[in-house]
């Protein structure tokens, strides 16, 4: 018996919030009396196994081999759903990302396993893996357990602690053979443009985001752009020169509201709520955003929410646990002069 | 070109959603609308299939209720709709519709293609997507953000597909099941004419006998809903006599609060 936890890689290293898995993985174990086991593919991946091992893991199966140094599902999944069959783990876990929920899924469904998503509490009761997860928005939460001899978790990014590293440990890795693909079932990265270096929402402790209010820039648009593209020049200057700053200084993710998304302010990467990303930073700003149900959504469970807007009965207010009734435009400059004098 | 979509109902996102003292989940009696990030799949369905002459099949899963889905689906301009009733299966597990959905598939036989979207809203469980694709043993294409290139000829795609870090381009073989974002088209309105038609439409029904699948045991059980803790927040409108004042009084706050 063991837990296996599939540490994600991106570029050669380790993702951060793979060590949360790792540490949701280690609190199931040893209420089951057992250890966790790294999961980690790519090319020359032993240093992230040794990695994994300094925050907890007991031991970590590698798969070492040119063909992985990219993610693909088809062959992680095949690799993911033979260990999985040939070790019976009581759970396989990673993390709720794009990658994490694709993957378990697809082992899942290979393992004909359960699998519970995006958990943000994981227990064990009389012997049962527990994990309860937020539905309808995170208007209600279900708990949910699974019948099958390995249950499937993907958790949720920044709901559970990451174990502290220890250098003095270094336990065993066993390295696995790589699982040949037909090339018609396998895909093929033609391109990759990654924006290294920006922060990624998810992961971000400090989301600093702009609504439909970004348009009201007191800045004059350039001649000959009237109308709609003034609005949208308007904002986008705002998103880069007023918000950016503000983040910057904060080391924060940018995000936006959908009515910025859609009216062309800012790509929807960005965007928060419903139809956008679920985010759970300690800190969040919100900026000319009135604070509608589907916005709140993304970021009812930030700890603290601090809510700039003009409109003292705008609804974010009620979310928020500190609000400053004002235009942005004219807070915004003066909080980050305020935070770069203070955090200097 | 066959390219199916799936989609179902999903309650209001602006409903209010609580579990109630029999310990179900209840909206009232708000209107389920067809679930919002199938708006995307079902756009882009409808212009893949156009786009190689070929056609549009929109399926749900499940009780009488999605027939809403479907013919909002059809007043859109999906050409077929089908409904398959799991009467007596636990839907709750995507385990059992993945096996249903792949019986619906290999049932039509002639698919090239299937457009998903990202998640339900409702249960948000991102998953349905990847297991359907393993049970066909399709390949899988997920948070697409534009389909690039289709050849029907030779039996290629190419797509751009979103990732936490960037967007990679990613060319694959068909048929392949392909989950989409937001953004990747602007979902038209049903107009006048294409509600009328699917008003009227009579909607197939194939049971799981129908699709000679053995449908698996669900492998996972949902033991209970709870509504969430309240939570318990005092706003705190900052004052001050002017915006240094102001700003410096919340970072204070911020501080306190360990969060910077
Ligand atoms: C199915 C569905 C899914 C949705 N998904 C999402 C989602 O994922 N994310 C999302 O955000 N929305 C989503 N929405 C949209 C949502 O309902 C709202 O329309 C949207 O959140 C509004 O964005 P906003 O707050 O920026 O704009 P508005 O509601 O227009 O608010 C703008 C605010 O800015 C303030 N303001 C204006 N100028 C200034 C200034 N100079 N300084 C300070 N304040 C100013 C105003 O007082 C106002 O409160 C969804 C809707 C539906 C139906
Ligand atoms: N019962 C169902 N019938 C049809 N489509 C469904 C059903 N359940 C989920 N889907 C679709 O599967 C996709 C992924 O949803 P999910 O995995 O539930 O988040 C979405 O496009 C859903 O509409």
């Amino acid at each position: 018996m063991s837990v296996f936890v599939w540490i994600e890689t991106f570029d050669g290293a380790a993702i951060p919030s793979s060590w949360e898995a790792l540490g949701a993985a280690q609190s199931i174990a040893e209420a089951l009396n057992t250890e966790t086991v790294a999961i980690v593919f790519g090319e020359n991946c032993a240093t992230i196994a040794a990695e994994a091992g300094r925050f907890g893991a007991a031991r970590a199966l590698i798969c070492d081999a040119e063909s992985l140094s990219e993610y693909r599902l088809e062959s992680y999944a095949a690799l993911l759903s033979n260990l999985a069959a040939e070790h019976k783990p009581v759970a396989v876990l990673s993390v709720a990302t794009n990658r994490g929920r694709e993957l378990l899924a697809s082992a899942a469904a290979d393992c004909e396993s359960g699998l519970i998503s995006d958990v943000i509490n994981l227990r064990i009761e009389e012997g049962a893996i527990i994990g309860t997860r937020p539905a309808y928005a995170g208007k209600v939460l279900m708990d949910m357990t699974s019948k099958t001899a390995t249950t499937f978790v993907t958790v949720r990014g920044r709901a559970f602690p990451a174990p502290r590293a220890d250098d003095s440990l270094s336990p065993p890795i066993e390295s696995v053979e790589p699982r040949e693909i037909p090339p018609e079932f396998q895909t093929k990265i033609e391109e990759l443009v990654a924006e290294l270096g920006s922060v990624n929402l998810a992961d971000a402790a400090i989301i600093v985001s702009g609504g439909r209010g970004m348009a009201n820039n007191p800045i004059s648009a350039p001649d000959g752009i009237s109308g709609e593209e003034a609005s949208i020049w308007k904002a986008k200057d705002g998103f880069a020169n007023t918000l950016r700053p503000l983040a910057e200084i904060l080391g924060a993710a940018l995000g936006a509201s959908r009515a910025a998304v859609d009216a062309g302010y800012i790509p929807y990467e960005h965007q928060v709520g419903q139809t956008g990303k679920v985010v759970t930073p300690d800190l969040y700003i919100a900026c000319g955003i009135s604070g509608a149900i589907q916005h709140q959504a993304g970021m009812r469970g930030s700890k603290i929410i601090v809510a700039i807007n003009k409109d003292a009965a705008a609804p974010i207010f009620k979310l928020a646990r500190y609000g400053i009734v004002g235009d942005l435009y004219e807070v915004v400059p003066v909080l980050t002069e305020t935070l770069r004098k203070k955090l200097r | 070109m066959h390219v199916v979509t799936f989609t179902r109902s999903t309650p209001d996102t602006a409903a209010k959603v609580w579990v109630n003292e029999e310990g179900e989940v209840a909206w009232g009696d708000v209107a389920t609308v067809v679930n919002p990030w199938d708006e995307y799949s079902l756009e882009e369905t409808i212009v893949q299939a156009k786009q190689f002459g070929g056609e549009s099949t929109v399926i749900a899963i499940g009780a009488e209720l999605h027939n809403d889905a479907l013919k909002h689906s059809m007043a859109m301009g999906i050409k077929n709709v089908l409904r398959v009733d799991a009467v007596g299966l636990d839907m709750s597990d995507s385990l059992v519709w993945s096996a249903l959905a792949a019986g619906a598939i290999r049932k039509l036989g002639n698919v090239n293609m299937i457009i998903l979207g990202k998640e339900s809203v409702d249960v948000g469980t991102d998953q349905h997507n990847y297991q359907l694709a393993r049970r066909l043993g399709w390949t899988m294409l997920s948070y697409v953000s534009a389909i690039i290139e289709t050849d029907c000829a030779a039996g290629t795609i190419k797509v751009e597909k979103m990732l936490e870090q960037g967007k990679q381009i990613v060319s694959a073989k068909l048929p392949a099941v392909v989950s989409v974002m937001k953004g990747i088209n602007e979902p038209r309105y049903p107009n006048f004419l294409g509600i009328r038609k699917a008003a009227k439409a009579q909607i197939p029904v194939w049971s799981a006998s129908d699709l000679g699948v053995d449908t698996p045991a669900a492998a996972t059980r949902a033991l209970r809903f709870m509504n969430p803790p309240a939570r318990d927040i005092s706003t705190e409108i900052i004052a001050g006599a002017d915006l240094e004042a102001k700003t410096a009084a919340l970072v204070e706050r911020l501080f306190e609060e360990k969060v910077l």
